[in-house]
């Protein structure tokens, strides 16, 4: 590694100076002259008809500007929001996709849906006012899980899907796991529950819209992982708003973790309104909205069965999973439970045949999309159980049973049942990396040492792949997308030879603007102080489509790549010029481009000042400038994978489970940036393990939310979580992107939660315990401790 | 939040005569009140801060015990030298309230006029014999907790300190809720000579003795005393977090793990 923070180098992240002392910008930071406050009036129930608004009394209220409605949006022809992916059904019906306006329309389908917004001078008076908005509701039958809302008598969200049914859809050859179920020597089944979360990024959402009445245009600074997906979706769907006249801008986001890649109602409100009273608009949510109106992750109902010949080896699976998506379509939602879960149900195993069947649904709870690993750690957490289960019934030790049906490193590329092919990977070298590190061999010791002292200690193993570095555009849209999955960048040098680089990519914790730098420091040798890393602002950057899917290396780094090729191609040329050689006697490396077999050579810095400064330039060959764009479509998906072990030790006298222990062996191809890749999965562990064991949304039966705040919301904290134990190797580089990159931001939560219920499982194995549905509350693992004592192993003793 | 008129008196004579205008209310460390009335949840017209008012604060040493001012916050409990010393149940049970952030805001009486069931230091008042000073009597700690959120006190009486008992024993276990960190179950045992006393919080809508435990330590000051002293589920809290039942379990898990932390 020539350069000190080229790839490969831990480099302190650049943008952490600003952020930890209090100088990022966040939208909600955002002032301007004659600005006013929006807060939204919010339905307090979960299904009603709102017969009439009256906003006499708040339209009278100090410092009230106006009050809007539905009413409104509709008389000035606001759209719907719309759905980016379409789904058809077995039957080759395309999915129901009900109307889901910005302000409701006559009638509300959950909790928090919003049905007026006022506008006033501070943001404490349009509260005040809000309060005086007298909505005049019919409450109707709400339906809150999705087990309800498809049995015959449940209330119907939306009048035009019946059974409340979005779709019903399959993937995968039945007849062929029909008949492999028929000779199955062993068969495992479970039920389970994928339990549904509140994202909770540290700064709730917020946006601010203008107007600019001397030339017709808009700007909305929004709280967004991808500014120009919005701007496409809310300027051309919703508010009919041609791109040239709509600047949006996400600037310092403060985490998304998915729920901050949707178009949500609340952007096109106050853009909307800003011009129709003529006044700079924002709206902050406060924390009680962020778990109300964020769309939420996960919330699966399954049953899955896995057939095995006698020595153990996978013949087929077979899936059926009830996705709830709660009451509207949110931007992505129908792509989740479909091709970004069930197309990795075959994990790291060479499963023959796969089918799986999904039937998604509407209820009168808060819209379910993206949230971290968005399917993905869905089809883990049903894989990796399954596996433990069908280890039980085939009589196989867990890892063994893992290793014999391990896709083997040499049959890469592999294709699936399901649709992907696998470009790399060597799973038994993930787990034979991981093993040691927990010490799998001095397990059985330290259980009894546990037991001796009363505790029952537990290990589980979690193996996982995920498809990221989203997509082939040709291929999400055969499966459905409705929109390019591409990436953009611009590398601009300039004429004293510092760099801006423009990405589509969008930053909000990741660290783009270290690792990107990086990738230019290291193929340009400039300082990475001279490159700045410019994201978030469409009237700023290319189309790009954002970051979510763990997508921005392979994808935006990708684009990247080739931007600077085409940099270096041109810089090529005008040293060839510049130096009197011919072109292809002109070596490059980092940077310093060289007469072949000479001494004679020139920096970057040198050619990008005579690109500026033509004074002596081949202008019937090159325009001047060094200023290049680039756009990349992968080829395929990436797929990171790898080995996940927790231990765990469970206090039997309260139930309480306690994470001991965490090796995460992650194949993450080349790694740009170790110290932020470790970080990546530091965050995205934390996250596994509180939805294992802590985090748990839940409604009541009339579609209340009982966990709308962290008094009862329990997010995880530091204290929860062991010293984690991380490695990563690089021997198996994405064999299709020019960095050979895989992806890091979703890993750690698709493997943390299994490989902790495999644990916890384990611990209560003693007791007859099979499976446990997360999270694995005190409670709930006293109950079954109780259910079974005394325990026969323990009760032996 | 609605508008308030804030006021930040010097002494408590100034504060009870600000106390009578009409819905004013006091304001301690405000880790209760200020999230209430950001949600709405409360209007009233005046904030009266007891933060300022030097007799409200700090702990003393007094015969048979200690008196700690009613706005002493929950870190200066923890860590004081004297409580440690005195009762080091005491210093325990405050260190351990919620997290640092609301350690170092919540006030003690703060805490007893909330009343709120889950919260930690009625156990403390229950179980150490102590009595309840306020700005015109003073309340046995037997009889100040009423009920859920409810206490003695009229509204517009304020507190100003608390005088603890010096056990010969005491020790505090407390089952946290996960998420909030308040007490699921908390369980305060004192040892006066013969008497036992078990202070159970978190259990119930309010805090209150739990018979059965303090008959079986009476006869054996022992954790293993408690062995198969069940406690009645009958009446105690239930929510998304602990059923009764299950708190009722605790209850007694909790008075043995007190009995391992005695000092
Ligand atoms: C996240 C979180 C976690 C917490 N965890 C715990 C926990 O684990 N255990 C626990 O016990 N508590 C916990 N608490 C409560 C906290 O420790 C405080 O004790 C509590 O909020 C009240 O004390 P305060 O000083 O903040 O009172 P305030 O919020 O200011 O006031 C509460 C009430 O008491 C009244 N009041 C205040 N002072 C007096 C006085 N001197 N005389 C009469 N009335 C008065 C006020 O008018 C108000 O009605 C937690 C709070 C939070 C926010």
């Amino acid at each position: 590694m020539a350069n000190p923070n080229g790839i490969g180098a831990s480099v302190r992240r650049l943008e952490d100076q600003r952020f930890l002392t209090g100088r990022g910008r966040y939208t909600d930071d955002f002032k301007r002259p004659d600005m006013t406050h929006a807060v939204h009036v919010r339905s307090p129930y979960a299904h009603a008809l709102v017969k009439g608004i009256d906003a006499t009394e708040a339209l009278a209220a100090p410092g009230v500007v106006a009050v809007l409605t539905g009413a409104d949006m509709e008389a000035d022809k606001v759209g719907s929001l719309p759905c980016g992916w379409q789904i058809h059904s077995k039957d080759g019906s395309p999915m129901k996709e009900p109307g889901h306006f910005p302000l409701a329309r006559g009638r509300v389908r959950y909790v928090g849906d919003a049905v007026a917004v006022v506008i006033a001078e501070t943001r404490e008076q349009a509260r005040d006012a809000a309060e005086l908005v007298m909505v005049d509701y019919e409450e109707l039958p709400a339906v809150a899980s999705s087990t309800r809302a498809v049995e015959g008598a449940a209330a119907l969200v939306h009048d035009d899907a019946p059974g409340n049914v979005c779709f019903d859809w399959h993937l995968g050859d039945k007849a062929a796991v029909d008949a492999a179920f028929a000779r199955a020597e062993h068969v495992a089944r479970i039920d389970l529950v994928n339990n549904r979360l509140v994202p909770n990024a540290m700064e709730p959402r917020a946006a601010l819209g203008e107007y600019d009445a001397s030339n017709g245009e808009y700007t909305l600074t929004t709280t967004s992982q991808n500014p120009h997906v919005i701007r496409l979706l809310m300027g051309a769907f919703v508010l009919g708003i041609p791109e040239h006249k709509l600047r949006v801008v996400a600037p310092d986001v403060g985490g998304g973790f998915g729920s901050k890649i949707f178009h949500y109602g609340e952007e096109a409100v106050v853009t909307w309104a800003a011009r129709k009273i003529g006044r700079p608009v924002k709206w902050t949510a406060d924390r009680s909205e962020s778990f109300l109106t964020d769309a939420h992750g996960r919330d699966h109902v399954s049953h899955a069965e896995m057939a095995m010949d006698k020595d153990g080896r996978f013949l087929a699976l077979r899936v059926s999973t009830l996705a709830n998506l709660g009451a509207y379509l949110s931007t992505f939602a129908p792509s989740i439970p479909t091709y970004l879960y069930a197309t990795l149900l075959a994990g790291q195993y060479k499963t023959p045949a796969i089918y799986a069947e999904v039937k998604a649904v509407f209820t009168n709870t808060a819209p379910v999309d993206a949230y971290r690993g968005a399917g993905r750690p869905e089809a883990c957490y049903l894989i990796e159980r399954l596996v433990d289960i069908a280890a039980g019934v085939a009589g196989l030790d867990r890892t063994e049973i893992r290793r014999r049906n391990f896709v083997p490193a040499e049959a890469m590329p592999y294709q699936t049942p399901v649709a992907l092919q696998y470009d790399t990977g060597d799973f038994a070298k993930n787990l034979d990396i991981a093993l040691p590190l927990v010490d799998y061999d001095g397990f059985a010791a330290r259980k009894a040492a546990s037991r001796a002292t009363g505790k029952l200690r537990g290990i589980g193993f979690a193996t996982y792949i995920e498809a990221c570095g989203i997509a082939p555009s040709n291929v999400a849209g055969a499966l459905g997308a409705r929109a390019g999955l591409y990436e953009s960048a611009e590398v601009r040098f300039h004429p004293t030879g510092s760099v801006t680089v423009f990405t589509g990519s969008h930053s909000h914790g990741q660290g783009h603007e270290t690792t990107f730098a990086q990738l230019v420091a290291e193929r340009f040798g400039v300082p990475i102080e001279n490159v700045e890393i410019v994201h978030g602002d469409t009237a700023k950057i290319p189309f790009g489509m954002g970051t979510y899917g763990s997508r921005s290396l392979a994808v935006g780094g990708s684009a990247l790549v080739k931007a600077m090729d085409k940099v270096e191609r041109k810089a090529r040329k005008i040293a060839a010029h510049m130096l009197e050689a011919a072109e292809s006697d002109i070596e490059v490396k980092e940077g310093r481009f060289t007469v072949a077999g000479t001494d004679k050579s020139l920096g970057i810095g040198d050619i990008a000042l005579q690109a500026y400064v033509p004074h002596n330039f081949p202008l019937d060959e090159l325009e001047p400038g060094l200023d290049e764009q680039a756009f990349y479509d992968p080829k395929n998906f990436t797929y990171p994978n790898g080995c996940h072990v927790c231990e765990v030790e469970i206090d039997p006298d309260t139930g309480v489970t306690k994470v001991v222990a965490f090796a995460a062996v992650d194949d993450f191809g080349r790694i740009i940036n170790p110290l932020v890749v470790e970080g990546q999965v530091h965050g995205g562990l934390v996250q596994g393990i509180g939805q294992a064991l802590y985090e748990n949304c839940v409604y009541d039966e009339s579609g209340q939310l009982l966990t709308g705040s962290y008094m009862d919301y329990c997010m995880p904290r530091a204290e929860d979580v062991p010293s984690f134990t991380v490695r990563t190797h690089e021997d198996q580089p994405c064999t299709h992107n020019p960095l050979g990159v895989k992806g890091c931001g979703e890993a750690g939560t698709i493997g943390a939660s299994a490989a902790v219920m495999n644990a916890v499982v384990d611990a209560l194995s003693a007791y007859g315990v099979t499976h446990l549905d997360m999270p694995a509350t005190p409670e709930k693992v006293w109950r079954v401790i109780q259910a079974a004592r005394p325990a026969p192993a323990l009760a032996a003793e | 939040m609605y508008a308030f008129s804030y006021q930040r008196p010097k002494t408590l004579a100034e504060a009870a005569n600000a106390l009578k205008a009409e819905d004013a209310k006091l304001l301690g460390g405000g880790q209760t009140l200020l999230p209430t009335l950001k949600q709405r949840l409360a209007r009233p017209s005046d904030l009266i801060d007891l933060s300022a008012i030097p007799d409200l604060k700090g702990v003393r040493e007094v015969a048979g015990g200690l008196e700690i001012g009613a706005f002493t916050r929950h870190a200066e409990v923890g860590q004081s030298e004297v409580v440690r010393r005195v009762i080091p149940a005491l210093a325990g049970l405050a260190g351990n309230i919620g997290d640092r952030q609301v350690r170092h805001m919540g006030t003690l009486g703060g805490s007893i006029a909330n009343a709120d069931p889950a919260a930690d230091y009625p156990a403390a008042v229950v179980a150490l014999k102590t009595v309840v000073v306020t700005d015109r009597r003073e309340i046995p700690g037997d009889d100040f907790f009423t009920g859920m959120f409810e206490t003695a006190l009229q509204p517009d009486e304020i507190v100003t300190a608390v005088r603890f008992t010096k056990p010969d024993q005491a020790g505090y276990a407390k089952f946290r809720n996960p998420a909030s960190r308040y007490a699921v179950v908390g369980v305060f045992v004192a040892k006066f000579g013969a008497e036992v006393r078990v202070a159970v919080t978190g259990a119930g809508p309010s805090v209150f003795r739990a018979d059965a435990l303090e008959a079986a330590l009476a006869a054996d000051f022992r954790a293993e005393a408690l062995d198969g002293v069940a406690v009645d589920a009958d009446g105690l809290n239930a929510d998304i977090h602990a059923s009764a039942e299950y708190r009722a379990h605790l209850v007694t898990v909790m008075a043995k793990r007190a009995m391992g932390t005695l000092e």
